[in-house]
């Protein structure tokens, strides 16, 4: 009963969902207020009635209900609580109900605290979103059901694919998936202002949420995803430019364009139609995501299954939305009123740059993920595009975005003063060479270009630092007065000064973890020490041990450094029966943002076993930074305010103050 | 019954949802507009102006610009009154009421399968014992075995079932654990290195062949693992040494041992594909008769054979079978006999002689 009543439900979700694509429209056409708001409550219907179905789903998946083929190939009554739960979306189906789930949960929270939208606008971004949804139901039910039976159940299941139970599995997709999903409310925003004909500053204004929190998700579930590559997969390795990952990355890289065009948009009336488009680009970029993985086109852990029929219904799905709001696009454009005007120095300007920047970085890793698959496709030449290529086209572009960040808040909105900045960067740009003076003296060996990328992102981190001293005046008005205005400044400034700080500090993680990392393979017997960067390392033995659903050869290392014990470590290496695989469990140790990393690989006949021991300066900030970034995106969520981007008059050429 | 009453107000609550803004009386409740933003907007340029944000020019101009969107938007407003259409909101009710159930139904009936129950783990592990399924009764064994590793007794058990469930690889880990935790004895290891060949498909893999050397090296006269030895020399292309390892077998074996009929066929088929002179009617002719009459036949038809070749003694082919038959009947120095024969036979035709010679090789004898 459990599975029936779920599989009715999305069938009901998929029924309220095509009355919510249909019905607001023609209320909005009409004029008429009932219709429209069909929207609403439908929405919120169809939000109640895919919730009942994912709940369903993780009951059957935790009482093992093996009569769900389902819950059969995915699951084992022996594992753990937790991995039956996350289990749910631990393959195709699932996860393409948690990714209906949250369109769902997007569309009803339009719904719910949406009052402050016009009524035709609200009931336009609700219907397309419905459009969105439908099509998905639809692509679940027939394609990739959840809920197919199986009339004479197995006893046992065919368990969950080991790489995957582990706790990163609870973390990550529900995050990648708000920010893939969340965006779909940026697209059916701009699709609704397109149909409407017109687009204002208000519109950025209510957009400006949705998006922050779904860029806010996607930067907390990418850095999450690298974080479990980094620990789970055993090579050390935490950005591999893997084409699962650059789909992640495109929209992430067009949706950190959008957040900065809205805000043009929002305080500024310009860069409408920019906005637009890069809201129908965001979205697409996620829906390519989706292909890309769901199709078959690639193999990697995240392809679940590889059944053409899927990939022919996603490809449909992507040509008609993509196709269709870009048709909609051009035909619509140029009817758009074209907003503000501004000089090309000026935080518009600033902002035109970041843009240019991030789409361009984005059309890169567009390439270079896609042109491979394009090439074999055509003429059946297997190309591989790895790190080389992006290391040589994304830092080039990556350079002038980053030491553009200080500038941008600096400057003025309309008509800006770039030496004014520049002399007020000269604090940060004095802490990047010094920084850089100081990687060179202290360390040795390593790429020439390190020392002066640290400097840049200390450049970074020193510019955020500085434009919020400056707004508060903490070293020119008394410091109760600096207090108070901290206390008063917008969290929105706060908000960007994390979010650019956390990229620099997201840099110097990346270049120290690349530059100075120190590795040690080998083979290592019980008794054995080495000595990787100080520490040294003994194998004190290897211990079976048995697991819930599979057995586990734990290798024990005291580590000391100069002669003092610090810790243990146990990296292991686990077999499970059920699927006849391995995997491996690194073991960490923190020392400061640095780790030291141990992964196992495979026993020798003499009960040797290779090791693989990393130590890595640095390398949480890689991590950190990002959840930085997504901080400063929540402060600047939590802002409720109203964004003024007041002009400077061409007259006042006196006050020099940047105008928030 | 049940099912269908969750369905109907599943129903219900989905036509509701629909009908609610409809039936509300059309009045147009805290509409948001654009003009609020744009209120609010100038209220903030207040608030900045106060806590000293932005100076006084910069503020006038920000309301100058705000101001202008505020009118726009205020004649944009005015043009989009609301009005009611009763025909549309009726339309739409119909939709509800008729169109949602009929279309989740529908869709439903061909995909759900509404008479299938729950299966719970907790329900199906409760099935009453006798009419328990062997794959219910292996999954309760090696839950046991789970928690209870080292239960050498277990996996003995176990490792049978699984061969006949056809888990050959789980029979293998079974087997294993099994010896490391019942003892090590030959019959062990010859059933692990079966179970081997049976997952490679028939083929005695170097892992399986070294388990059955290391039964014969525990039990000599271990006639499983004795058997798969010559069976992996015969894929190895040794056939004399299949030869001779299941010759040695037969020649110690008691006359009743229930495999000499295995081994013996073994041996039949190794040295010739088409058994000695035997076509496969009279093969199954023969394997119908009794052991001693059986034999009488087969030697009835070599002599048939020997006669024929002494007429005729160009038929190399011929040669080999006969050599072949008396081989497998244990008649050595009648094979070597033949032998002789056949050079003798062919001997002015150099062709004919390297092909007997190979034939020869290929049969243990020297060419």
């Amino acid at each position: 009963m459990i599975a029936e009543s779920g599989h009715y439900a999305l069938v009901l979700a998929l029924a309220l969902a095509l009355i919510q694509s249909t019905v607001p429209l023609v209320g909005a056409r009409l004029r008429d207020p009932a219709l429209m708001n069909v929207a609403r409550s439908a929405a919120v219907g169809q939000l109640l009635f895919v919730l009942m179905s994912f709940a369903a789903l993780v009951m059957l998946h935790i009482i093992s209900d093996f009569s769900v083929a389902n819950v059969f190939e995915n699951s084992h009554s022996l594992k753990p609580l937790i991995y039956k739960i996350t289990g749910v979306w631990g393959n195709h189906e699932g996860s393409m109900l948690l990714w209906v789930s949250i369109l769902a949960l997007f569309g009803g929270l339009v719904a719910l605290f949406g009052q402050n939208l016009p009524l035709s606008l609200r009931a336009h971004v609700l219907s397309v979103q419905a459009w969105i949804a439908s099509a998905f139901y639809l692509f679940i039910l027939i394609t990739s059901n959840p809920f197919t039976r199986i009339a004479n159940p197995p006893i046992e299941g065919r368990d969950l694919n080991p790489v995957l139970q582990d706790i990163g599995l609870a973390v990550h997709p529900p995050m990648l998936y708000l920010g893939y999903v969340g965006f779909s409310i940026s697209f059916s925003f701009a699709v609704a202002a397109l149909i409407e004909g017109r687009i204002d500053p208000a519109w950025a204004r209510w957009v400006r949420p949705w998006t922050l929190l779904a860029w806010t998700f996607l930067t907390l579930g990418i850095a999450m995803g690298s974080y479990w590559a980094y620990y789970e997969l055993g090579w050390g390795g935490w950005w591999f430019w893997d084409p699962v990952e650059n789909a992640s990355l495109m929209p992430w890289l067009a949706g950190t364009a959008l957040l900065h065009s809205a805000l043009v948009m929002e305080k500024r009336n310009a860069l409408k139609v920019w906005t637009i488009l890069l809201s129908i680009l965001t979205f697409s970029l996620s829906l390519l995501g989706t292909f890309l993985v769901r199709s078959g086109v690639l193999t990697s852990v995240h392809a679940f299954a590889t059944d053409p029929t899927r990939g022919v219904f996603i490809l449909v799905i992507l040509c008609l939305f993509i196709g269709g709001s870009l048709t909609l696009f051009a035909g619509r454009a140029s009817a758009l009123k074209q907003g503000g005007i501004f000089a090309p120095i000026s935080r518009e300007g600033a902002l035109v740059l970041n843009n240019l920047l991030l789409t361009t970085a984005c059309a890169t890793v567009f390439i270079g993920t896609l042109y491979p698959l394009a090439l074999e496709v055509l003429t059946g030449a297997k190309i591989s595009v790895g790190a080389p290529f992006f290391n040589l086209t994304f830092a080039p572009l990556f350079v002038p975005l980053l030491i553009a960040v200080p500038f941008g808040p600096m400057l003025a909105w309309k008509r800006g003063d770039l030496l004014g900045a520049a002399q007020r960067l000269l604090a940060a740009a004095g802490a990047g060479l010094a920084a850089i003076a100081l990687v060179w003296a202290w360390t040795r060996g390593g790429a020439v270009l390190a020392p002066l990328a640290i400097g840049l992102a200390v450049f970074v981190i020193g510019g955020a630092v500085t434009d919020l001293v400056e707004r508060i005046g903490l070293f020119s008005v008394p410091l109760a007065t600096a207090a108070r205005r901290a206390r008063g400044l917008p969290r929105s400034v706060w908000g960007s000064a994390f979010a650019h700080a956390g990229l620099g500090i997201a840099l110097i993680g990346i270049v120290c973890e690349t530059t100075w990392n120190t590795e040690h393979i080998g083979t290592m017997k019980a008794g054995d020490s080495v000595n990787v960067a100080g520490y040294e390392l003994k194998l004190e033995g290897l211990t079976p041990r048995p697991g819930p659903n599979y057995r586990e050869l734990a290798a024990s290392f005291s580590v000391s450094l100069d002669g003092e014990p610090l810790s243990v470590m146990t990296p292991s290496k686990r077999t499970f029966t059920t699927r006849g695989m391995s995997t491996t469990e690194a073991a960490l140790l923190r020392r400061g943002v640095s780790q030291l990393y141990i992964s196992l690989g495979d026993t020798t006949p003499d009960d040797a076993i290779v090791v693989r021991i990393y130590h890595k300066p640095m390398v949480l900030l890689i991590w950190f930074g990002p959840v930085l970034m997504a901080f400063g995106g929540l402060l600047s969520l939590s802002d409720r305010r109203l964004r003024v981007g007041a002009p400077r008059p061409a007259k006042a050429l006196r006050a020099m103050q940047a105008a928030e | 019954m049940t099912l269908w009453l969750v369905f109907a107000l599943m129903t219900a609550a989905a036509i509701f949802a629909v009908l609610l803004p409809l039936g509300l009386r059309g009045s147009p409740s805290s509409d948001g507009g654009e003009a609020s933003v744009y209120g609010d907007q100038l209220a903030e340029i207040d608030r900045d102006v106060a806590s000293g944000q932005i100076g006084k020019p910069e503020a006038d101009a920000a309301r100058v610009e705000i101001g202008r969107r505020l009118i726009a938007a205020a004649n944009q407003e005015a043009r989009l009154a609301l009005t009611s259409n009763t025909t549309w909101r009726r339309a739409a009710a119909v939709l509800a009421l008729v169109g949602l159930p009929v279309l989740t139904i529908a869709v439903y009936l061909p995909l759900g399968s509404p008479r299938l129950g729950d299966f719970p783990l907790a329900e199906r592990s409760r099935a009453p014992d006798g009419t328990q399924p062997l794959e219910a009764m292996v999954a309760q064994v090696e839950q046991h075995l789970e928690k209870n590793p080292t239960d050498g007794r277990g996996w003995n058990v176990l490792a049978p079932v699984l061969v006949r469930l056809g888990r050959y690889d789980d029979a293998i880990m079974a087997y294993r654990n099994a010896i490391s935790y019942a003892g090590d004895t030959a019959e062990r290891h010859a059933d692990l290195g079966e179970v081997m060949a049976a997952a490679a498909g028939g083929v005695i893999t170097a892992d399986a062949k070294s388990e059955f050397e290391r039964a014969v090296a525990l039990d000599a006269n271990d006639a499983k693992a004795s058997y798969f030895l010559g069976l992996a020399a015969e894929q190895d292309g040794r056939r004399a040494d299949a030869v001779s390892i299941w010759q040695a077998m037969l020649d110690k074996a008691p006359q009743n041992a229930p495999w000499r009929a295995a081994v013996q066929a073994a041996l039949t088929r190794v040295t010739g594909a088409t058994a000695p002179v035997l076509s496969n009617d009279t093969m199954a002719a023969a394997n119908g008769m009794a052991a001693g009459d059986r034999e009488a036949m087969i030697r009835s038809m070599v002599e048939r054979l020997a006669t024929r070749l002494k007429q005729n003694g160009n038929d190399v082919e011929g040669w080999l079978r006969l050599v072949r038959a008396y081989m497998v009947m244990g008649d050595r120095d009648k094979a070597r006999g033949a032998e002789a024969s056949a050079r003798e036979a062919v001997a002015n035709d150099s062709e004919r002689l390297k092909q007997l010679k190979e034939g020869l090789k290929n049969l243990g004898l020297d060419g």
